[in-house]
């Protein structure tokens, strides 16, 4: 099969991942948004790796994988102690920066 | 002794008053006092052993500081700088011993005044006594801190606006001036190896183009830094917030770091690009001169007439500098050092004014020769040498400026000449609404000069006074630095029309 | 050229005691005012002492210099604080030191009742040094600071009683029109510089000969200014009359017999410059006939008998100007009309102390009248005055002003007559008005103010008014027998001993002078005889008040410089606060508002922080795009 269809389908998974970090109010669907985008950008790593024939992109996606499970853990961590002092999951609801 | 002992001496007084408890007020004051004042006996030890005739820098040290880029802890000095030394370690004992009361209410403790006044006078006598180029602009930016923490914690009225107005004027021609200092460092990487010795960095082969930008980033930091027009209007504004102590310091030296610049780097490191300028410089000269001078007669503030009556003298410096003839280059260079005298000697007896009346309105002061005989006679010698009148320092400095500029332009001598007669009324005015007339309601109890006003007041009168009568010391000084830096500029004195083939 | 030890004393002595009078403040009142006198009068001694040294040499060693020491050495710019007495500054040392101790010893007793007596002895003894210091220097710098200290010393003693705001004032006014004077002083040294590389009169005297007439011209000219400052003459008269303000005694040393005729010093010192600039002699003599007819108009008018006197004064000035337009014809008797006129306006302006003395202070001549007999000395040695100044044979001034008018009418052709005919014409009014305060002041009816009681004054003020007296008789015919003074100073004014055309025989002239002032006094008795009312009649004609108003001086230098002048600076310091700060608040300002508008896109919602960063990364990936392309 011919490569460059894995990297549309890991655009299409972007897009899909960006358009749900942009629209979505619930923290956990935001998340797993990211999540999308981050496997997005392994799977073109992947191909990649194929394609040029050498490690590298491999590698890469390895990182992505242990940054993803560190960003989970953070991220996971932080959704939880803003529901437990606003009864809320709502990102819209945390906007004390513009404060 | 030498130059980096002198500049740490104050330093080291700093340090002992950290440890020093904020309470024990008179024991800081004497402290600091006492160390400005060894700094100043050590200095003057050091220029009896100033070579007149020999050229070049005398005292030279140099410690390698950073040497991967070419960096050295390198001082020395000439007649120029010399000068300025010993204007700067002058006037910091006389601003302690005049305003001793002023470091008490201001936002920091007493403590803080001092550290601060001890440590800008190791920055001053460091400016300049560098001839590493990054040393200087090091010093030339950290001289901002000191400074602004002494006008907006310690001063009066809007400090805190005139603090930062002023801060960010010379952050800005400081950044400016960054910008040649690199483009000449990596003119210097090609042409000679890396180094920012100013010696070396004369020697330096430049294109006109690129000579005349690194020159305008030197040339605008140094014009904002020695007021003149149109870049002068952070002056007024700290001159008024500033305590009369501040500002002695900073009118009297750390402006002159500006003009000191133009000499040092301006002319001599791009003689070239300063001779393209020197007709915009010599016109807004002129044009300094004149609107200071007006703009002095429409103040109302006596503080803000001083700031004025500033920008026109440096407006003489400037033009002294330009006209590149050794009259108008000793000139500007005494009359640097006079200006010093004659503004210390103002703010002085302008801030005793002050406190006395709890006003800074020249309207509000009136019949004080009745009332303060002593204050009044010291404020008016002041004025007279402020005018410039025959006999007194500033005199020989202006009228060595105005003759050397008009060798070589009479049309701007001629302009600036009409100074003279602004200046009769812009001290004459005051004098005649502050000393004169009746004495007028509040100014009837006020008590005449006690005895260390008159110390903090008697030996800048004695040297306005000496100088005027006998500048030959300083002018034996000067005369060698201000030969050289023409000779630098590859420019000569014009000749006089009869007889002056030589 | 022979040098000597003695001249630095005629400085340094009134110089030390005025120092010394003013450090050691109140100390001092008991005996301030006896030892400035003495200093003064060891001054004269030096000065005596001096000139029979110099009359016992041969002609050409007469001038002696000492070098004090190098003063200001820059490059080619060399100038030593160095002295010169020779023929030309002993005759002005002899008069101001003579003239100055007769006044320190008339002041005694005028100041008595002054708390400041001290420090008014103080500022004479400084005057004293700075006029002699104006006279001595051997080079126009030297010249220069003596030329300022007597502006300062004016200054001072104008405003000695500045408790009064118009005095005060007057005292500015003096001043600053005095550095409008100096500007030509300056501008005149600078191109003296520039022509010549030297600012010492020997100096460029030598050189002279090598320059072109433009340079000269323009020197002449700015050092025509520098004298129309220093003293009274058009087009910087006005200060004069205010300078009134300032205590009798200082009109009397100051401002009529040594400082104001230090712009006539200037010039016949400056006798190279102008006999080798044609056009600015000529610029000297108009000045010297404007300013001579100027205030002898103004002097018909004035009730205040110390302004008639200034007004006259001035007028006399120009007669001095007049005869130095002349070149070396006229200088000798620019310097003899001088010295005569020292003495006899000295010993009027004494004499009206006098009068003031006796009389309240007043001194408004309407309020006098019939004093002649309450005041016997004062009025002998006023009126002796009255007839040297007017010109009258034998007395001092009809010497020196006639050689002035014959000068005039020896300029030849249509000049000479209009030159003549004007001084003609001054003479007249010059016997007019001074007629006119004779008869106001010591003749006619009692007009005084009902709690006046006339007396005679003490003998310390009528003993110099005596001496002074005496000057006024002899000096005229001491100082022209012979030729006395024309020969004196020639070495100095006259090097090339030109040959003097006559046009008139003198005897014509003279009877023309003697009937000119015979016409001014019948019209002043004819006017004034038997004056009985004692205020200034308000119906009079234009040209009276006129007159009365200065010829309009104060008005045309308000129109012309002080209101423009004021506009400027309210206009300048608009422009400074609102147009130059302004631009700097501006670029401030603006950066504060572009940060205003930036913050409204920090909502704080996470989702649009994240649109922002896709926004950002696609314009990144596009900018690649079109650029690899």
């Amino acid at each position: 099969m011919n490569p460059t269809n894995y990297l549309y389908l890991s655009a299409i998974l972007f897009s899909i991942g960006a358009v749900g970090v942009v629209v979505r109010r619930n923290a956990i669907v935001v998340f797993m948004c990211i999540e999308l985008m981050l496997n997005a950008a392994n799977l073109a790593f992947v191909t990649f790796a194929n394609m040029t024939g050498n490690l590298q992109g491999q590698v890469m996606a390895f990182f992505t994988m242990v940054v993803a499970a560190c960003e989970v853990v953070v991220g996971l961590a932080i959704i939880v102690t803003i529901y437990r002092s606003r009864r809320s999951a709502s990102v819209d609801d945390a906007s004390l920066l513009s404060r | 002794m030498t130059l980096s002992i002198i500049a740490a001496l104050p330093l080291l007084g700093a340090l002992l008053l950290t440890t020093l408890k904020q309470g024990q007020v008179e024991s800081i004051k004497r402290i600091a006092l006492g160390s400005s004042l060894a700094t100043l006996a050590a200095t003057v030890l050091l220029a009896s052993n100033f070579e007149i005739d020999r050229p070049g820098f005398q005292f030279v040290e140099s410690y390698s500081w950073i040497p991967a880029l070419g960096i050295n802890f390198q001082l020395g000095i000439d007649g120029i700088s010399l000068i300025l030394i010993l204007l700067s370690t002058i006037l910091v004992p006389v601003v302690l011993v005049s305003g001793w009361y002023e470091s008490e209410g201001g936002r920091f403790s007493v403590k803080t005044f001092y550290v601060l006044v001890l440590v800008l006078e190791t920055m001053m006598i460091g400016v300049f006594a560098a001839t590493d180029l990054f040393l200087f602009y090091i010093l030339f930016e950290a001289m901002l801190v000191p400074v602004y923490f002494l006008i907006g914690g310690f001063g009066t009225g809007a400090r805190q606006a005139a603090a930062v107005k002023f801060l960010l004027y010379s952050l800005f021609g400081g950044l400016l001036m960054l910008a040649s200092i690199i483009g000449l460092y990596v003119i210097s990487s090609n042409q000679i190896g890396r180094t920012f010795d100013i010696s070396a960095l004369g020697t330096l082969q430049i294109d006109n183009l690129t000579e005349n930008f690194l020159f305008l980033g030197f040339f605008i930091a140094f014009a904002i830094k020695a007021p003149l027009w149109p870049l002068h209007t952070w002056l007024p504004d700290a001159a008024k917030s500033a305590t009369p102590g501040t500002s002695i310091l900073l009118l009297g030296v750390l402006d002159k770091v500006g003009t000191f610049g133009m000499i040092r780097y301006c002319v001599e490191l791009f003689p070239d690009a300063a001779k393209t300028f020197t007709p915009l410089i010599i016109t807004l000269s002129v044009i300094s001169i004149i609107y200071g001078a007006i703009l002095a007669i429409g103040q109302r503030d006596i503080k803000g007439l001083i700031a004025f009556t500033s920008i026109s003298h440096f407006g003489f410096i400037t033009m002294g500098i330009f006209a590149m003839t050794t009259q108008g280059n000793s000139g500007a260079s005494l009359y640097m050092l006079n200006h010093g005298f004659s503004t210390a000697a103002l703010f002085m007896t302008a801030g005793w004014m002050i406190s006395r009346r709890r006003s800074s309105t020249i309207a509000d002061f009136g019949g004080l020769q009745r009332v303060t005989p002593l204050l009044a006679w010291s404020f008016f010698i002041a004025g007279m040498s402020s005018l410039a009148l025959p006999g007194l320092s500033s005199f020989v400095s202006e009228f060595l400026v105005l003759v050397g500029t008009y060798t070589r332009y009479p049309i701007a001598a001629i302009i600036g000449t009409i100074g003279i007669i602004l200046a009769a009324l812009y001290i004459l005015i005051p004098v005649q609404r502050a000393l004169h007339g009746p004495v007028t309601e509040g100014n009837d109890g006020l008590p005449d000069l006690n005895r260390r006003e008159l110390i903090a007041i008697a030996p800048i009168i004695a040297l306005i006074i000496g100088l005027g009568f006998y500048p030959k010391p300083a002018l034996d000084v000067i005369n060698p630095a201000a030969k050289a830096t023409i000779t630098k500029a590859g420019m000569a004195d014009p000749l006089p029309t009869v007889g002056g083939e030589k | 050229m022979n040098t000597s030890t003695n001249i630095v004393y005629l400085i340094a002595l009134p110089l030390f005691s005025s120092a010394l009078l003013m450090l050691l403040g109140r100390k001092a009142d008991k005996w301030g005012h006896i030892f400035a006198t003495l200093i003064s009068a060891s001054a004269f001694f030096v000065g005596v002492t001096e000139f029979f040294a110099m009359r016992s040499r041969p002609e050409e060693a007469r001038a002696v210099t000492q070098k004090l020491f190098t003063w200001i050495s820059v490059g080619d710019f060399q100038v030593d604080a160095s002295l010169l007495l020779d023929q030309l500054s002993i005759a002005f040392v002899l008069l101001i030191t003579g003239v100055g101790t007769l006044i320190h010893i008339y002041s005694i007793a005028y100041m008595s009742h002054d708390r400041d007596r001290r420090r008014f002895f103080a500022y004479l003894n400084f005057f004293i040094a700075a006029m002699l210091l104006l006279v001595l220097g051997d080079s126009y710098l030297n010249l220069y600071v003596g030329w300022e200290g007597v502006g300062l010393a004016s200054y001072l003693l104008i405003g000695f009683w500045n408790q009064k705001p118009e005095y005060a004032t007057a005292a500015k006014k003096a001043f600053v029109m005095n550095r409008v004077g100096d500007f030509g002083l300056s501008i005149a040294i600078m191109i003296g510089f520039a022509t010549f590389g030297s600012v010492s009169f020997s100096g460029i005297e030598e050189k002279v000969g090598g320059a072109g007439e433009t340079a000269l011209t323009a020197m002449g000219l700015m050092l025509l200014l520098a004298a129309a400052g220093k003293s009274a003459q058009f087009p910087l008269q006005a200060w004069l009359g205010d300078a009134m303000a300032g205590p009798t005694p200082v009109s009397a040393l100051i401002h009529a017999a040594t400082m104001v005729t230090a712009g006539v010093y200037l010039i016949t010192r400056s006798n190279f410059i102008f006999d080798n600039a044609p056009t600015a002699q000529l610029a000297v003599v108009m000045i010297g006939i404007i300013t001579l007819l100027f205030g002898a108009v103004i002097g018909t008018a004035k009730d205040d008998i110390k302004k008639a006197l200034a007004a006259s004064t001035m007028s006399q000035i120009g007669y001095m100007i007049l005869a130095t337009g002349f070149g070396p014809a006229g200088y000798a008797f620019a310097i003899m009309h001088l010295l005569t006129h020292g003495f006899f306006k000295a010993g009027m302006f004494l004499g009206a102390g006098s009068v003031m003395h006796g009389m309240n202070d007043e001194v408004n001549m309407r309020k006098y009248g019939g004093l002649a007999k309450f005041m016997p000395i004062t009025s002998i040695t006023f009126g002796l005055g009255y007839l040297a100044i007017i010109g009258v044979p034998p007395f001092a001034g009809f010497y020196s002003k006639d050689k002035i008018i014959e000068t005039a009418f020896n300029a030849g052709g249509v000049q000479g007559v209009i030159f003549g005919g004007a001084a003609l014409l001054g003479a007249v009014i010059t016997a007019f008005y001074m007629t006119r305060v004779m008869l106001l002041t010591f003749a006619g009816n009692k007009r005084w103010a009902s709690d006046a009681h006339p007396h005679e004054s003490p003998f310390l003020m009528w003993a110099p008014m005596a001496v002074l007296a005496i000057g006024s008789v002899a000096s005229g015919y001491l100082l022209y027998s012979g030729k006395a003074i024309v020969k004196w100073l020639a070495p100095v004014v006259d090097k090339d001993h030109h040959e003097h055309v006559e046009f008139l025989p003198p005897i014509v002239v003279t009877t023309l002078a003697i009937v000119a002032v015979l016409i001014g006094v019948s019209i002043a008795l004819l006017k004034y005889r038997g004056e009985q009312s004692d205020s200034a009649p308000s119906d009079v004609s234009i040209w009276t008040r006129f007159a009365r108003r200065d010829l309009l001086q104060d008005d045309a230098n308000e129109f012309l410089f002080m209101r423009p002048g004021q506009e400027v600076t309210k206009a300048l310091v608009v422009t400074d606060e609102r147009v130059i700060d302004g631009a700097v608040r501006g670029v401030a300002a603006s950066a504060v508002g572009s940060a205003r508008g930036l913050r409204k896109l920090q909502t704080g919602y996470v989702r649009n922080y994240a649109l922002l960063i896709l926004i950002g990364a696609a314009l990144i990936l596009a900018a690649i795009w079109v650029v690899t392309i």
